[in-house]
């Protein structure tokens, strides 16, 4: 069942649940126990960095699951990880306490300056963790759900979903701009002190997040692993490249895509809400439709429909962003620009397809007379 | 959590109020005065036709006559303008979608041959299988050695057994018709249709395709598509013409085919 897929004994599982592990320990440990002046010492603002990308990499894990595995292109995937990363930035908001500047005992300060005499309700609760983190699934989630039971159901597709789930993100950009919103507007949510009590600022805490994110994107995998390679998962590849014809098979389309879609996007919440605490400030931005572009590229350079590949994407080409940043500070978007239409052209499978086709082929030729054998789905 | 809606309101209470005639409570499939337009055109008029159960029925045609939009009203892809469509004697397929009619029991094999092609040939008929087909039941489904001896028996059928693990888009034109027709079987409807199936094939292929429909049609009802006068005799079974969306002849195919009408839109333009 799930458990036996999930601890199957293929390799590409086994080497990525192991690179994580080992990540989330050893990284750590060279940031905390190794001393500074060490070359093994991994200094905190690379484990910050890192720690960033492993959301990304999440965020992408969750798109490919709806794009790659459903063929559902989301153009609107960051409004999920925004409002995971606000209902952890809620309840971070709420542990301030009285220590904001205007010192009030409940109110945060952006609440003060707009004059607002007390809490409204959409922040009762969130200073309860438990409470903040069910809504870090469930609001995304239900949004999802409510979201994919009308444009499944009335069939929207293609151009014209992606469409509106641009225009979903779009929306909620400028609803949580707007300050009587009471999410802090413009500014967003920002000065978080401490998270379960523990210094939000000191290299413990950051460590230690750094080790859920490791953990959150392998649980991440291992759930979206075990999703692609059901029956269900077989289903959900029938629905991307003949939709009608899956219809006609009995199978109700529109069920298995709102099943993707809102784990997806309770996957992409949780990432939101693990990048929060380690960057430090969430606001409407968040919600723009170019971060939800970037993503698409992400997926795209690391390979669709492969899983690891949409993580490995992420990471790569966050990591040139950085520096590409830092070198030609305007020339980013033009690279990324750049970079999406080369993958399209030259590698319309990524990093990691285009790498498993090649390796399937040199063992194919390897033994040809197992080729029947070598013809088998990666999957 | 994910009910199904259109599980819920198949309307056979309300139908089955109704009195209907013998003919249609008798039938399995019932079409009578249906017609449906795209823009202003009328590619069904008015069509009338009956198939018992058990039967097998060849249909044939001029490019255009509505043949295969007949299948795409029976199955829920079109909704007819006017017309009662009775499946079973008693359900009304107008009000259903695909989901539900394919569910109901009636299968298709499209004119273009359409299998999922990124699925191996085992696979796509493992997909097809009569199994549960709801979310959870597909997500939490275990290794059935059932539905895989089903899948062996289909694959032998129709002889693709040596390709099991193939790509179904790697599959030759034939091969892929006779996957769909495995697909088919596999999914054990009580109807059906099959639209085209020796569009395509080698003389030797269309006589195998012949022998396995009639082989089909002894435990299923089916309805065939077909312009392959030497495949419709093969079958030998009761022949309905359509031209212009209504039935212009039926019989045998002998009878059919001496009909001047028939003669005349075959080879009078
Ligand atoms: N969805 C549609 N929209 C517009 N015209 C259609 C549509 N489906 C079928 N037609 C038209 O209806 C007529 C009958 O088509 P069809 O049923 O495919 O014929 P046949 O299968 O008998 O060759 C054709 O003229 C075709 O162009
Ligand atoms: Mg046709």
């Amino acid at each position: 069942m799930i458990a036996r897929r999930l601890f199957s004994s293929d390799r590409r599982i086994a080497v990525t649940i192991a690179t994580l592990l080992a990540a989330a320990v050893i990284v750590p440990v060279l940031n905390l126990a190794v001393p500074a002046d060490s070359v093994f010492h991994m200094p905190s603002y690379v484990v910050a960095l890192v720690g960033k990308y492993l959301c990304y990499a999440l965020l992408a894990l969750a798109l490919d699951l709806v794009w790659g595995y459903c063929g559902i292109l989301s153009l609107g995937h960051g409004a999920f990880f925004a409002l995971g990363g606000y209902a952890m930035g809620m309840y971070l908001m709420r542990q301030i306490g009285p220590r904001g500047v205007y010192s009030h005992p409940t109110l945060p300060d952006f609440m003060v300056f707009l004059n607002w005499k007390e809490l409204p309700f959409t922040w009762w609760g969130f200073s309860s963790f438990p409470y903040a983190m069910l809504m870090v699934g469930l609001v995304p989630g239900i949004l999802a759900f409510v979201f994919g039971w009308f444009a499944f159901r009335s069939r929207v597709t293609g151009v014209y979903l992606s469409i509106i789930t641009q225009a979903l993100t779009y929306a909620l950009m400028l609803a949580f701009f707007r300050n009587d919103m009471g999410f802090g507007g413009n500014n967003g949510l920002t000065d978080f002190k401490d998270i379960l009590g523990f210094n939000i600022q000191s290299q413990t805490t950051r460590a230690v997040l750094f080790s859920l994110s490791v953990l959150a994107l392998m649980a991440g995998y291992l759930v979206a692993r075990a999703i692609v390679t059901s029956k269900a998962g077989k289903i959900l590849i029938a629905v991307r490249d003949a939709e009608a014809r899956t219809r006609f098979l009995g199978y109700r389309v529109e069920n298995y895509k709102l099943f993707v879609w809102t784990v997806s996007a309770v996957m992409a919440g949780i990432a939101g809400a693990l990048y929060v605490p380690q960057v430090g400030i969430i606001n409407p931005s968040e919600f723009s439709p170019a971060n939800s572009i970037e993503t698409i590229v992400w997926v795209a350079v690391g390979g669709r429909g492969t899983l690891v590949g949409a993580a490995l994407g992420a990471g790569v080409v966050n990591f040139a962003k950085s520096w590409f940043t830092g070198a030609f500070p305007q020339g980013w978007l033009f690279a990324l620009g750049g970079l999406f239409v080369f993958v399209t052209l030259f590698l319309p499978k990524g990093i990691v397809g285009t790498f498993t086709e090649w390796w399937r082929t040199r063992a194919a030729k390897r033994e040809p007379p197992a080729s029947a054998a070598a013809e088998q789905p990666a999957q | 959590m994910l009910i199904d809606p259109m599980d819920m309101h198949v309307p056979t209470e309300a139908v089955q109020a109704i009195e209907r005639p013998l003919v249609v409570t008798q039938s399995l499939l019932y079409l009578d005065g249906v017609s449906v337009s795209f823009d202003g055109f009328r590619a069904i008029n008015n069509l009338s036709l009956v198939i018992a159960p058990g039967e097998m029925r060849a249909i044939i045609g001029p490019n255009g006559a509505g043949k295969t939009t007949m299948m795409d009203i029976i199955t829920g892809k079109t909704k007819p303008d006017t017309g009662d469509v009775i499946f079973d004697g008693q359900i009304d397929l107008t009000q259903l979608d695909e989901t539900a009619i394919a569910n109901l029991g009636i299968g298709r094999k499209f004119q273009k041959p359409t299998v999922f092609e990124s699925h191996t040939v085992e696979d796509n008929v493992e997909m097809a299988v009569k199994a549960d087909r709801t979310v959870f039941g597909t997500l939490f489904s275990r290794h059935s050695a059932e539905i895989w001896k089903r899948v062996d028996e289909i694959l032998g059928i129709v002889r693709l057994g040596d390709h099991r693990r193939r790509m179904a888009g790697d599959l030759s034109h034939g091969q892929k018709q006779w996957l769909e027709i495995g697909m088919l079987l596999a999914q054990d409807p009580k109807l059906l249709l099959v639209d085209e199936p020796a569009a395509g094939m080698t003389d030797v292929e269309t006589g195998a395709t012949a022998d396995l429909l009639k082989d089909i049609a002894k435990t299923h009802s089916v309805v065939v598509v077909e312009h392959d006068m030497g495949f419709i005799r093969e079958l030998g079974v009761k022949v309905t013409c359509l031209h212009e969306g209504s039935v212009l002849s039926e019989g045998t195919l002998d009878k059919v085919s001496a009909d001047e009408r028939v003669i005349e839109v075959y080879l009078g333009r």
